[in-house]
C-alpha cells in the first residue's frame, strides 16, 4: 500500500509540474509537450490507483499468452512497437526520398519540409525502430542466458512506456520545429532530461537482472549489450549539455560551440552508430544467431578479442566526420588511423557470427530467418569495410558532403540493422505467443528478396549519385574554370534519387509482408503451403569428391 | 593466450568489474580527442573582425536550425581548390566560435552557405526563399513562403542573449539589456541610430523588402546576409593568424 501511495504521489508531482509548465510556456511547441507529459503522467496515475493491471488489459488485445518462467509481457510490447515504429520510419524515408526527387511533395507545408521530416525518419528508424528492438531483445536474451526473470518489473514497465513516450515528444517536436540542431541528438533539453532518466531505468534493470542470474558466467551478448547501454548514456548527456533560455520554453544552447562542439557532436554521432547501431546489435546477433543455427558461437576468444578492441577502438573514430574541416589536422589522422584499425575488430564480430554456421550451412538453403541473418552480417562486413574506406582522407576528399555516405549508412542500417533486427522478430514472436511456428515461411522468403533488393537498388544509385557529385564538382576545364555550376550537380542526381525512392519502395513492401506474418501469427494463422525445399535427403551423395589423380 | 582467457573469466564472472572496465575502455578516446581542443591556439584564437550575432542574425539563426537547413547545407568550406572557387576561402575554426551549435553540415544536397553573405541581394534570398525554382529551375529545395508571412516572435531576445552569455559569447552587458529592441531596430533604419552605436559594423535595412512588418524572413534572410562576411580573410592580420593555424 505505501508503494502504491508512493508511485501515485510520484505520478501526482509529475502531472502537477506538467499542467503549471503547460500554464506558463512561453512558446506553443513547449505547451504542446507539457501537455502530453500531463496526460502521460495522468494515465499513469490512474493506473496506479485504480490497480489495473495493464498487463492483463493489453494481454487480452494482443492475444498474449499466460506469463510463464520468464517476464516476457514487455518484450511482447516491445515486438510491436518495433515492427509499428519501423514501418512508421521506413515509410518517413520513402516519402522523403521522393520530396528530393519531386520537390513538390513538400506540398509547401512546413511541418512536411524535408528538413523537419528528415530528423523525423532517421530517429525513427535508429532510436524508434532500433531503439526497441534494442530493449525488447536486450530483456529477452538477458533473461534466458541469466536463467533469471527481470528484475524490477515495475521499472521495465516504465522503461518501455517511458521509451514510447520519449519518441513522440521527440517526433512530433520535429514537426513543429522544436530541435537542437545536431544530427541524431535533435530532441531539446526537458526531452533528453526525460530520456535519461528512462535510460537509467533501463541500465538498472539489466543490471539487475545480471546480478540475480542463476549462470555463473555473463554471456558474451549481455557485454555488448551492457557496454551499449553504459556509453549511450555517457555520450547522450555529454553531447547534451545545454543551457535552456526559459525553463519553460523549448529552446536551450548547447554549451559547447564551433570546433569543440563539432567534435563532441561527432564523438556523439559517430559511437550513436558504434554503440547503439552496433554494439547492441552485436548483442542481438550473439544470441539469435547462433540460436536459430542451432550451433554454439564460432570462438570464444574471437568474440573477448574484438568486444574490447571494438569498444576501445570505437570511440576514437568520430573526427572523421570533420576530414579537411577547421578541426586540428592531427585529431583528424587519428580518427582515420582508429577508423582504419576498427575494420579489424568489426570483421571478427562478423566472422564469429558466419562461421556459427559451420555445419549448418545447409539451413541458409532451407531456412529463410536463417537467410536473413546471414545477409544482415554480411552487409555488416561490406559497411564495416566501406566505413574505414571512407574515414582515408584522400577518398573521404571526394565521398564527405555527397550521397556516398547517404548510401554507406544505409547499407548499414537496412541491410545489418534492419535485417538482423527481422531475424530475430521472426524468431521471437512464435516462441512469446507460444505459436507452433511462423503463419508462413514462404512470406519470410519475400520479405528477404524485397529487402535484399530494395537495399541493391539503395546502395548502387548512391554510390552513383555520390562519385557523380564529387565528381562534378571538382570537374575542370582545359580553360582552368569549375565546368559545373552547383545546380546542374542537382539536375544530374535526378534519376538516382528516384531509383533510391523504388529502393526504399521495396525495402518497405518487405517490411509490409512482415507486418501481415507476424500479425497472422499473433492470431494463431498457420498459412497451408508448400515446404520451402522438397530435395529429399540422400545419404549416398552426401561424401565428399575426392579429387583423381590426372 | 589461455592465461589471458581464463583470467577473463574473471570479468565474466563479476558484472562490476565488467562494468567499470567497458567504461574505462569508451572514455578513453574521447578525453584523449576532445580535451585538448579547449587548450590548443587555433581552436580557441580569436580573428579581427569577428562578433557575436545581433539580436536579429541569432534570431535568424533559430530559423534555420529550426527549419534543419543544416541537413542539407554546409557551413564549412574544406581547403581544396575547386571548394574555394566556388564558395570562397576556407573556413577558419575561428569562424565559429560563437555557434551555439555549429552548424557545419555533413552533406551538401544544396551548395554550402557559410560565405554566402553578400553574394545575392536581399531580393534574390526572398524570391528564392519563397520559390527556390523561380530562381534556379532545377532546385530541389523546399518552399519557404510561410516565413515572408510570419511575424518574427522569437521570445525574449534578453534571456536569449544572456543564454549564450552563459555558454561564453561575449556579448555586452548593454548589448543584452536592449537585445528586443535592437531585434526590430535591424530592420528598421530610421530607428537604428542606438543600434549602430552597440553594432557598429552590423548590416541595417530592411531585409525582406516588407518594411511595415517585422517577419522571420527578415531575420533569416538578415543572417544568410551577414555569413562569412565579418572576417576579411584577405587582410594581413588575418593571413598572419592562418599562417599560425597547422595542418591543412
Amino acid at each position: 500500500m505505501e508503494q502504491v501511495l508512493m508511485r501515485a504521489g510520484l505520478w501526482f508531482g509529475a502531472l502537477v509540474l506538467a499542467v503549471v509548465a503547460c500554464a506558463l510556456a512561453v512558446d506553443q511547441g513547449f505547451a504542446i509537450h507539457m501537455a502530453i507529459f500531463g496526460i502521460a503522467a495522468a494515465i499513469a496515475l490512474w493506473v496506479t490507483i485504480s490497480g489495473k493491471s495493464v498487463d492483463n488489459a493489453v494481454r487480452g488485445v494482443l492475444r498474449m499468452p499466460d506469463p510463464g518462467r520468464y517476464d516476457d509481457d514487455v518484450i511482447r510490447w516491445g515486438v510491436i512497437a518495433t515492427v509499428f515504429w519501423g514501418i512508421a520510419g521506413f515509410a518517413a524515408g520513402l516519402w522523403i526520398a521522393l520530396e528530393l526527387t519531386w520537390p513538390q511533395l513538400n506540398l509547401g507545408l512546413e511541418w512536411i519540409n524535408f528538413g523537419r521530416l528528415r530528423p523525423l525518419h532517421t530517429s525513427a528508424v535508429i532510436f524508434a525502430f532500433g531503439g526497441n528492438a534494442l530493449i525488447a531483445t536486450s530483456f529477452y536474451v538477458v533473461q534466458r542466458t541469466c536463467r533469471a526473470r527481470l528484475a524490477f518489473p515495475g521499472l521495465a514497465r516504465f522503461v518501455f512506456w517511458g521509451y514510447q513516450l520519449f519518441i513522440v515528444i521527440a517526433a512530433t517536436g520535429y514537426l513543429l520545429g522544436i530541435t537542437q540542431g545536431k544530427e541524431y541528438a535533435e530532441p531539446e533539453w526537458y526531452t533528453d532530461l526525460w530520456l535519461t532518466i528512462v535510460w537509467v531505468a533501463y541500465l538498472a534493470v539489466f543490471v539487475g537482472t545480471i546480478v540475480k542470474r542463476s549462470e555463473p558466467h555473463i554471456y558474451v551478448a549481455n557485454w555488448f549489450y551492457l557496454s551499449f547501454i553504459l556509453t549511450v548514456a555517457m555520450l547522450h548527456i555529454v553531447n547534451n549539455l545545454n543551457i535552456p533560455v526559459s525553463l519553460f520554453g523549448s529552446r536551450s544552447y548547447p554549451i559547447f560551440a564551433g570546433v569543440q562542439g563539432a567534435l563532441v557532436e561527432w564523438w556523439y554521432g559517430h559511437n550513436a552508430v558504434g554503440f547503439f547501431l552496433t554494439a547492441g546489435f552485436l548483442g542481438m546477433m550473439y544470441y539469435f544467431v547462433p540460436k536459430q543455427a542451432e550451433r554454439p558461437v564460432y570462438s570464444y576468444r574471437l568474440s573477448i578479442i574484438h568486444f574490447w578492441a571494438l569498444i576501445f577502438l570505437y570511440i576514437w573514430a568520430g573526427p572523421h566526420h570533420l576530414h579537411y574541416t577547421a578541426l586540428p589536422d592531427w585529431a583528424q589522422t587519428l580518427g582515420m588511423v582508429f577508423s582504419v584499425m576498427l575494420w579489424m575488430p568489426s570483421w571478427g564480430g562478423m566472422i564469429n557470427g558466419l562461421m556459427t554456421l559451420n555445419g549448418a550451412w545447409d539451413k541458409i538453403r532451407t531456412d529463410p530467418i536463417m537467410r536473413m541473418l546471414v545477409m544482415s552480417l554480411a552487409f555488416y562486413g561490406m559497411s564495416t569495410f566501406e566505413g574505414p574506406m571512407m574515414s582515408v582522407k584522400s577518398v573521404n576528399s571526394l565521398s564527405h558532403y555527397t550521397d556516398w555516405t547517404i548510401g554507406h549508412v544505409h547499407s548499414g542500417a537496412l541491410g545489418w540493422n534492419g535485417m538482423v533486427t527481422f531475424g530475430a522478430l521472426y524468431y521471437l514472436v512464435p516462441r512469446l505467443w507460444n505459436r507452433e511456428r511462423l503463419y508462413s515461411l514462404r512470406m519470410v522468403n519475400w520479405h528477404f528478396w524485397c529487402a535484399t533488393l530494395g537495399i541493391v537498388f539503395y546502395a548502387a544509385s548512391m554510390w552513383v549519385a555520390g562519385i557523380t557529385q564529387g565528381l562534378m564538382w571538382r570537374e575542370y576545364g582545359p580553360d582552368g574554370y569549375l565546368v559545373n555550376s552547383f545546380a546542374e550537380t542537382v539536375a544530374a542526381l535526378h534519376p538516382m534519387y528516384a531509383l533510391r525512392a523504388f529502393g526504399g519502395l521495396l525495402y518497405l513492401s518487405g517490411a509490409v509482408i512482415m507486418v501481415i506474418n507476424i500479425t497472422k501469427t499473433i492470431l494463431g494463422q498457420y498459412r497451408n503451403e508448400a515446404p520451402m525445399h522438397d530435395a529429399a535427403f540422400d545419404p549416398e551423395k552426401d561424401r565428399p569428391i575426392v579429387a583423381q589423380p590426372a | 593466450m589461455s592465461s589471458i582467457v581464463e583470467r577473463h573469466k574473471t570479468l565474466e564472472r563479476n558484472v562490476t568489474l565488467l562494468a567499470v572496465l567497458a567504461f574505462a575502455a569508451v572514455t578513453i578516446g574521447g578525453i584523449v580527442e576532445i580535451a585538448p581542443l579547449f587548450w590548443i591556439d587555433n581552436t580557441i584564437e580569436k580573428v579581427e573582425g569577428m562578433r557575436p550575432y545581433t539580436p536579429l542574425e541569432q534570431a535568424g539563426r533559430d530559423i534555420y536550425v529550426r527549419e534543419g537547413c543544416y541537413v542539407c547545407h554546409s557551413q564549412m568550406i574544406r581547403p581544396f581548390r575547386d571548394e574555394t572557387e566556388r564558395y570562397g576561402h576556407y573556413s577558419l575554426a575561428a569562424e565559429s566560435m560563437y555557434d551555439h551549435p555549429f552548424q557545419w553540415g555533413s552533406k551538401r544536397t544544396g551548395p554550402d552557405l557559410a560565405r554566402v553573405g553578400g553574394k545575392y541581394s536581399d531580393e534574390w534570398h526572398v524570391q528564392h526563399l519563397k520559390d527556390p525554382r523561380s530562381v534556379v529551375p532545377e532546385s530541389i529545395m523546399p518552399t519557404y513562403q510561410f516565413l515572408a508571412e510570419r511575424p518574427l516572435n522569437q521570445g525574449n531576445m534578453t534571456a536569449e542573449l544572456q543564454t549564450l552569455y552563459t555558454t561564453g559569447v561575449p556579448y555586452t552587458k548593454d548589448q543584452i539589456a536592449q537585445a528586443n529592441d535592437d531585434l526590430k531596430a535591424q530592420a528598421d533604419p530610421e530607428n537604428a541610430t542606438e543600434f549602430k552605436t552597440r553594432w557598429p559594423k552590423a548590416q541595417v535595412r530592411d531585409f525582406d523588402g516588407d518594411p511595415k512588418k517585422l517577419t522571420e524572413m527578415d531575420a533569416l534572410v538578415a543572417y544568410l546576409q551577414m555569413l562569412g562576411t565579418l572576417v576579411d580573410v584577405n587582410a594581413p592580420a588575418a593571413q598572419e593568424d592562418l599562417a599560425k593555424e597547422k595542418g591543412r
